[in-house]
């Protein structure tokens, strides 16, 4: 028996090879082909196969550095990552302290399951939903109105505002889902230790809690980061005129304006950006695993 | 005692708001779409006008068509693939599977705006250009590394004994895999297979910059549309869309804890 097991730890790649070289070979072509292709393209000055003249060159490049809009548009993209991350950690952690600390049976599964459920709806359709919502003559406007003996107007369409609540809304889940799972890990006999010992909540909270969810905190933080900072959609449904981020400008570059080296070199500079939030988050990320 | 009970239900109040803030606005959309008035305004009359007049909608149709398509076609791609990547990543120990279970990451981490930009670039300069079969290219890769992680995670479950009783009681490899490994690990490969087909289903940025206008799936379609002017029947569309992802993955949650309680 111990012989058979050796042998096949040797000969171990040979026999997974097969099963894993179809799924292996998809993700090449369809992924990382594909972001070599971008870095590739991005120091080049034009298609290469559109027949015209190209070359290498670091205009792409220059042309981030040279004009202010583009870093003042990755700023504005970060801060709205930011905010929208600090948002979420407000919203989110409480939430998910009470799920896995006060819910408790079947109210507590089923509460989970209700929160993390719109998360894997279509998140253009409910980005949409918030037009509904935040639109002068809107339900928000009507609802205040008929609740107030004075007259407001509340016309939250197409502001920073509305991105803000619309990505919120959109990302919020995640934080509540990775603080739940890092959360619920923490054996409630410390809690009590800790009481017994005489410290406060407030103490608790700080010095056992948080730190313990920390990893889930992070986690949250980095998934709800990087996507924000990327993304287009949701300033330009909710965000109209206002809506100008990082996100937008690459989108236009390649079905707008169609300077795809340029788009190129500007989502490279944006996974860049990306790849260093991540390697900041991993140190803290490996600890929980 | 007190102040914990008080504070208990503040907890439970505040995730109920919580609750409402993630569906008030949906609920008040799918209300909308059953509403006269085209320009959302109240008071609310009851009509399916906005549902009948999406029969007349050949576009949209004909996007949702391509929609289920694809998502069926990924699905199936993604669970035999996906299986069989995670088997030979449980079954054999090798140099570099840690490396190639990390490569299972960046699909998922690097924004989809990236992803898709980087495809349309590839998938245009190798001759594929764009249309249904590059959204089906990406899409699948998309899925690929859930699938993978799902059905992984329920490996860990599967004692590997059992594999070895079945060998030493004289089944092949294909035996062991097909009646003792499969049955077992069946959960996780349709909880995968569910979950492919959402995240085809919903997917919108890839398909957005993979898309023209003949072939286009309907979040690019409705993207399209509201660019244009809210209308009800996007409500009516959207509100469709979201009852069918939800029942999605309330069925999926059936198959699969999401790492909650055991």
């Amino acid at each position: 028996m111990a012989g058979q097991v050796a042998v096949g730890s040797r000969s171990g790649l040979r026999s997974a090879l097969p099963l894993l070289l179809p799924a292996y070979l998809w993700l090449t072509v369809a992924i990382f082909l594909p972001l070599s292709a971008m870095v590739f393209f991005s120091f080049m000055t034009d298609l290469p196969l559109s027949g015209k003249a190209w070359s290498f060159t670091l205009d792409n490049y220059m042309t981030f550095f040279s004009q202010g809009l583009y870093p003042t548009l990755l700023l504005a993209s970060l801060r709205l990552g930011l905010e929208v991350t600090l948002w979420c950690v407000v919203i989110g952690y409480p939430a998910a302290y009470v799920l896995a600390k006060v819910l408790k049976g079947r109210s507590r599964e089923a509460i989970f399951l209700l929160v993390i459920l719109p998360f894997w709806s279509n998140g253009l359709v409910r980005i949409f939903s918030w037009a509904m919502v935040l639109r002068e003559g809107g339900i928000l406007d009507t609802a205040l109105n008929a609740a107030l003996p004075f007259e407001i107007n509340i016309d939250l369409m197409y502001s920073y505002p509305a991105v803000i609540i619309g990505l919120v809304h959109s990302y919020v889940p995640y934080m509540v889902l990775t603080c739940y799972l890092t959360l619920q890990a923490i054996d409630d006999s410390l809690i009590e230790a800790g009481r017994s010992l005489g410290a406060s909540r407030l103490q608790m909270l700080k010095r056992v809690i948080v730190p313990l969810a920390m990893p889930g905190l992070v986690a949250g933080a980095a998934l709800i980061f990087v996507p924000v900072v990327g993304s287009f959609m949701e300033p330009r449904i909710l965000g109209g005129r206002t809506g100008t981020f990082y996100g937008t400008i690459i989108e236009d570059q390649f079905v707008a304006v169609f300077n795809w080296p340029l788009g190129a070199a500007l989502s490279f500079i944006l996974l860049a950006v990306v790849l260093v939030m991540l390697a900041l988050a991993s140190p803290v990320l490996k600890r929980a695993a | 005692m007190a102040t914990t009970r008080i504070l208990e239900w503040l907890g439970r109040v505040y995730v109920w708001l919580l609750l409402a803030f993630l569906y008030l606005p949906i609920i008040i959309m799918a209300l909308m779409s059953f509403n006269v008035s085209p320009f959302y305004q109240l008071p609310f009359e009851w009509t399916t006008e906005w549902y009948a007049s999406l029969w007349q909608n050949d576009q949209l149709i004909s996007a949702t068509w391509n929609s289920i398509k694809i998502a069926v076609i990924t699905t199936v791609i993604c669970t035999v693939l996906g299986s069989a990547a995670s088997l030979a990543l449980y079954r054999y120990e090798f140099r570099g599977k840690k490396f190639l279970q990390a490569l299972l990451f960046p699909p998922i981490a690097i924004p989809w705006l990236i992803t898709g930009t980087a495809m349309l670039i590839f998938f245009f300069g190798v001759g594929i250009g764009r249309g249904l079969f590059a959204i089906l290219l990406g899409h699948v890769a998309l899925a690929l590394p859930y699938v993978i992680v799902v059905v992984s995670a329920r490996l860990q479950t599967f004692a590997p004994e059992l594999e070895e009783a079945a060998r030493s009681l004289g089944a092949t490899q294909w035996q062991v895999t097909s009646r003792v490994t499969l049955p077992w690990i069946m959960p996780g490969v349709i909880a995968g297979g569910l979950f492919a087909f959402a995240v085809s289903f919903d997917q919108f940025v890839v398909s957005y910059f993979l898309s023209t206008p003949g072939q286009t799936t309907l979040p690019v379609e409705i993207y399209a549309a509201i660019r244009k002017g809210f209308t009800p029947e996007i409500n009516a569309v959207s509100t469709i869309i979201i009852v069918v992802s939800m029942a999605l993955m309330l069925l999926t949650a059936r198959f699969f804890k999401f790492g909650g309680e055991k």
